[in-house]
């Protein structure tokens, strides 16, 4: 039996994937789970059976933090999102001030462009 | 046993050096002088040090560039880096390579300008692909968040995590090496510029120059040594992630592996711990840390810190140095939290000394929360 592996170019294909307006996570087909930050291989499992889905965008606010800036210049929001996949991410939620986001949030992604890259923010659902 | 060799091991030198503010040094220089006061302590000379354990932030090859300074020649030359756990981690594998007989005398050392050199926080750690166009304030944001996911489960509060600052200061009040000094409220603290929600500037830690160093021989050796030892009963850790995104619980950390293992390997408990000395890096930490050893129960850490308990005088004396809140903080703490432990068993620690203290834990993190390594120290008495 020849040794598979995944084949994937985590960063590179996620940053690919949204550039095009798609936010993907990377899914082991023998165990069904999710995982986030894109790799070569499952953690724990080491699955390399890996195929890009679609994630819901649907969220949770897992943590939250208001990032304090030199006055008047406001705060920011930096915020872990649990995904309904699974996994945990960091990003942002925006549409309310900083120190306004609260933990248990509903929140939805959407591929936002920062300086000319495409990141992945959330906003109230 | 659980795979440690209790009592077998001992530290018998131990020191720090420039403390706070200290121009015209480099980080190897600072290093060097806290071990020739940590050997100076133990008696002996760099040429008796054949096991060299080291970490500095601005040398990744600073095992081979320490040797050189020194003119020595080790047989173990350990680089391992965990973060500020690091120290510890050399602890452990120092204790394991002295019985196994492969080293007779182990130095472990640290030392960073970081203050009058860079004036912040030196890392080599770069900006994570995923979480940097966030712009996190790293370290701080990450502590913040792990602040605020333990309020929202256990209804922890700031002020609880400001009496953690001001135990520290007033242990720190009492140390003439403490970099901050005076008096410090909860109130205060809860004044302060906010950095990094629920986080302000006097729930971190400082940004100081200084070094640390400790001997470490096997127990047959250690009364040939100048000074007392500090027999190591037991050191364990564990590693769960790095980045605080990958956390899988922000409100506990590895130290609930670490901390068990250590207690088994050294056959006591937390209720026989006279003196802990925590990695305090933000406030958060000890309440996290407290629950996670053992000491008290999850959720309970805010107020493990209230009414004094953890401050001079009090129950349970923690970060009798300062801590990294009041003392010092040279990028990486860990080292301090031996040399403290070590001087409250041995009973040199002046005004701060806690009368009596036979046992000490001493626990290093690395990383955000991250690399948890728990060390247990005891007197002759505890063997």
């Amino acid at each position: 039996m020849t040794e598979e592996l995944s084949g994937i170019r985590p960063e590179e294909e996620y940053r690919a994937h949204l550039a095009e307006g798609r936010f993907m996570l990377l899914r082991s087909r023998s165990s069904g789970r999710c995982m986030f930050y894109p790799r070569v291989a499952e953690p724990v499992t080491g699955n390399t059976d890996l195929e890009w889905v679609a994630a819901s965008g649907r969220g949770t606010v897992y943590s939250t933090t208001a990032i304090g800036q030199r006055p008047p210049t406001p705060s920011y929001n930096v915020a872990l999102i649990d995904l309904e996949e699974g996994p945990r991410m960091m990003s942002r939620v925006e549409g309310l001030a900083a120190e306004d986001v609260q933990i248990g949030m509903a929140v939805k992604a959407r591929v936002a462009d920062e300086d000319g890259t495409p990141i992945v923010v959330f906003d109230p659902a | 046993m659980n795979g440690f060799p209790r009592g077998k091991t001992a530290i018998t030198g131990a020191a720090t050096f420039g403390i706070g503010r200290n121009p015209g040094l480099s980080s190897m220089d600072i290093a060097v002088n806290a071990s020739i006061r940590a050997l100076r302590d133990a008696g002996i000379t760099p040429g008796d040090v054949d096991a060299l354990y080291i970490c500095l932030p601005d040398n990744f090859l600073s095992g081979l560039t320490f040797t050189e300074y020194l003119g020595i020649q080790p047989k173990i030359t350990e680089n391992n880096r965990t973060g500020g756990s690091a120290f510890l981690t050399h602890l452990q594998s120092a204790c394991l390579a002295l019985d196994a007989g492969l080293c007779d005398v182990a130095l472990i050392a640290y030392g960073s300008n970081q203050l009058s050199g860079a004036g912040k926080l030196v890392t080599p750690s770069g900006a994570d692909p995923y979480e940097g166009p966030y712009r996190p304030r790293l370290p701080v944001s990450a502590y913040a968040l792990a602040a605020a996911r333990h309020m929202h489960e256990y209804g922890t509060t700031p002020e609880q995590l400001a009496e953690v600052a001001v135990s520290a200061r007033q242990w720190a009040n009492l140390n003439p090496d403490a970099h901050m000094q005076g008096d410090l409220t909860v109130d205060d603290v809860l004044q302060a510029r906010r950095v990094s929600t629920p986080l302000g500037v006097r729930d971190c830690c400082l940004v100081t120059d200084g070094g640390a160093a400790i001997v470490v021989t096997r127990a047959d050796r250690a009364k040939d040594h100048k000074s007392k030892p500090a027999y190591v009963l037991g050191a364990a850790a564990a590693t769960f992630h790095h980045n605080i995104s990958q956390m899988p619980d922000l409100t506990v950390t590895a130290a609930s592996e670490s901390g068990p293992q250590a207690f088994a390997q050294a056959g006591v408990g937390p209720k026989d711990i006279d003196v802990v000395e925590l990695y305090d890096a933000f406030t958060i930490n000890p309440v996290l840390f407290m629950e996670d050893l053992g000491f008290c129960a999850k959720g309970e850490g805010g107020a493990f810190f209230e009414n004094g308990h953890t401050a001079p005088g009090g129950a349970q004396p923690v970060n009798t140095n300062g801590g990294g809140l009041s003392c010092v903080h040279p990028g990486m703490y860990g080292l301090f939290t031996l040399v403290e432990a070590v001087q409250q068993i041995t009973g040199v620690a002046g005004a701060r000394q806690v009368e009596g203290a036979k046992l000490a834990l001493a626990h290093g993190s690395g990383g955000y929360l991250s690399s948890q390594v728990t060390a247990i120290l005891g007197t002759e008495e505890t063997l």
